[in-house]
């Protein structure tokens, strides 16, 4: 069936169009324009990091570069003893990783597969703990910190408190609700076939654990990784309590005491930051899709 | 800092029967579930616990556990009446809370409706808008300095008042709002992205069915999406609200949470590490915050665990 077009229709209907157009463009414009401010702090950051402070003396901040150079990451990197507090964060992050998925996994895997009584309450546990503001728990923690003794080989303090043991612990810890949760969800939607064809086998439960259901949740595991990265990374709070020697605080909180003893103008601020923000960009830009996929992963894979 | 799940999903299959199992497979999962527990519970919330019941007594921490004496609810009467930075910090958590929830936490939202729609490039606007999230908020405060700081700040420069500039992070009129905008830079992203994964799980078919009833956008979102996303929307509600308690590292980095920026974070955290250590003041600091977070996590695990009690 074919309409006729008569004259005023087809006008009508190129209103309409234009009219949606113009929305359409106005729809780019206004998000070009968010996100252009929103880069601009980082773009501002970049191009202040690689002026000499001589130059924006001279010029102001707001001015076309005479010189650019990466001096100002060449200090910050040696005065600032940038690489020693890199491998610090080092130490940290990479075992609290991996104990964090460790144990995550144990605790989904448990509250997942099998049921018993307790399970929604130990999820609930769980979950309710990740969500605690820090500063609830870091008062006792601190005392109870002091108190646990380790054996010197562990730490030169000989307590957890101002050792990397203790660090990692609490980032564990606290990050386990986040995971487990996360990783229960995915470990419901296995199939329990799997599981049964195991078991009629002989199968263990760690077997089934180990063998089975672990190399199907890749996926999810490797989402949690990077999210655990940044996170872990990015923690000031922890480390600014309960570690008290200077010299062996990961680099987010090292940069907080570096700050007016090394880095005196808004340029160098400016390159350490960028330094100290460089894994977790690596990181976006190189695993973005797992990254993401981390914190929506309830929504696709529920 | 927490997971979106879908409105309706399964239910889970049936599981393994616990008493089936053989001795050894007992085992192995009870040391599989009890590590991690025991973990939990004597770092996460042994020392939760041990904060409200500190919260009654008066400790200095020098002497041992023998010298905490009980003193009622005297702590909190001082820190009601006589503790200065008190109703300050409160009022700026208040004030951050607000302002959150307002400003960035709506504008995440309208950003992900329009990242929802057909556009082109859409992943790199969502790039560009996510990058923020990924700096820790101590960058974001050292970034922020370089925006606002008096001499050598951006702000101050372009608006070119020289000699008598704002001092946008000492005054303690203006430095709240200029940290607020700070950090709002970042939550704008973490809700855009959370939000936009609720929009994505949505069914088409509900839209087309607005749609064909001649619904406005605004009224489909409104009337439609909306509340088939309230898991989503109480997520984001509590995301944006223990974010707003747990502030800390960008007020700490600019000026130590001082004048004009005290938050009830730094309270806890000046009566732990500062020259007195007041173990009570920190603890029944520690507890104001439980108390006002309880509310939202106890929402939260509702919302969150309700499909599953219904199996």
């Amino acid at each position: 069936m074919t309409t006729v077009a008569t004259p005023a229709r087809v006008q009508a209907g190129q209103k309409a169009k234009r009219r949606a157009r113009r929305s359409r463009a106005g729809l780019y414009i206004f998000l070009t324009t968010i996100a252009v401010v929103s880069l601009f702090p980082v773009v501002y950051a970049v191009y202040t990091s690689l002026r000499p402070y001589s130059d924006t003396a001279e010029h102001g901040y707001i001015s076309i570069a005479h010189k650019l150079t990466f001096a100002n990451y060449k200090t910050a990197w040696t005065n600032a003893d940038l690489p020693h507090f890199y491998l610090n964060s080092l130490i940290i992050t990479v075992p609290a990783i991996l104990l964090t998925l460790l144990l995550a996994s144990f605790v989904a895997f448990t509250v997942a597969r099998f049921s018993w009584k307790f399970n929604l309450a130990l999820l609930m546990l769980f979950t309710a703990g990740n969500l605690l503001p820090q500063q609830v728990i870091i008062t006792p923690l601190y005392r109870l910190y002091l108190e646990i003794p380790l054996p010197s080989w562990m730490s030169d303090s000989d307590s957890l408190y101002d050792s990397y043991w203790g660090i990692i612990l609490i980032h564990v810890a606290f990050q386990l609700g986040f995971s487990a949760f996360v990783l229960s969800n995915y470990m419901k939607t296995i199939p329990m076939e799997l599981s049964e064809a195991a078991q009629v086998d002989g199968a263990t439960v760690w077997r089934q654990y180990w063998q089975i259901v672990m190399p199907l949740c890749r996926p999810p595991l490797a989402a949690l990784a990077t999210l655990l990265f940044t996170w872990i990374y990015n923690d000031f709070f922890w480390a600014q309590v309960l570690m008290q020697t200077g010299d062996k605080r990961p680099i987010t909180s090292a940069l907080a005491g570096l700050q007016g003893q090394f880095f005196t103008d808004n340029n160098l601020i400016a390159a350490a930051s960028l330094v100290t923000a460089l894994p977790t960009l690596i990181v976006y830009f190189a695993l973005q899709k797992q990254f993401i996929g981390g914190l929506t992963l309830g929504a696709t894979k529920g | 800092m927490t997971v979106v799940t879908e409105p309706g999903r399964p239910a889970p299959k049936r599981r393994g029967r616990y008493s089936r199992l053989s001795r050894g497979d007992k085992v192995v999962l009870t040391v599989m579930c009890g590590i991690p527990t025991l973990l939990l519970l004597a770092l996460i919330w042994f020392p939760a616990l041990s904060s409200v019941a500190l919260s009654f007594t008066s400790w200095d921490g020098i002497g041992g556990i023998g010298t905490i004496k009980w003193v009622g609810l005297q702590n909190y009467h001082q820190i009601f009446t006589i503790y200065p930075p008190f109703w300050p910090a409160l009022r700026h958590n208040v004030i951050w809370l607000a302002f959150f929830l307002f400003i960035p936490t709506l504008f995440g939202i309208f950003l992900a409706v329009l990242l929802d729609k057909e556009i082109r490039y859409t992943r790199v606007y969502q790039s560009v808008l996510y990058l923020p999230v990924m700096l820790s908020l101590v960058l974001v405060g050292f970034i922020a300095q370089l925006f606002y700081s008096q001499d050598q700040g951006f702000i101050n420069e372009l608006i070119g008042r020289q000699g008598q500039a704002p001092d946008l992070l000492g005054n303690p009129k203006l430095n709240l709002w200029a940290i607020l905008i700070a950090a709002s830079w970042r939550h704008v992203g973490y809700i855009m992205i959370l939000y936009l994964a609720g929009l994505k799980s949505v069914d088409p078919s509900l839209r087309d069915a607005a749609k064909v009833d001649g619904a406005s956008e605004w009224q489909t979102f409104r009337r439609v999406i909306f509340p088939v996303l309230k898991p989503i929307n109480v997520v984001v509600l509590v995301v944006t609200v223990i974010e707003s308690l747990r502030a800390f590292d960008i007020v700490y980095v600019i000026n130590g949470g001082k004048n004009g920026l005290e938050l009830l974070s730094v309270l806890v955290y000046d009566n732990i590490v500062g020259e007195a250590s007041r173990i009570g003041y920190g603890s029944a600091l520690g507890t104001i915050l439980l108390v006002i977070a309880l509310g939202f996590i106890i929402t939260y695990l509702v919302q969150n665990f309700r499909s599953e009690q219904r199996t």
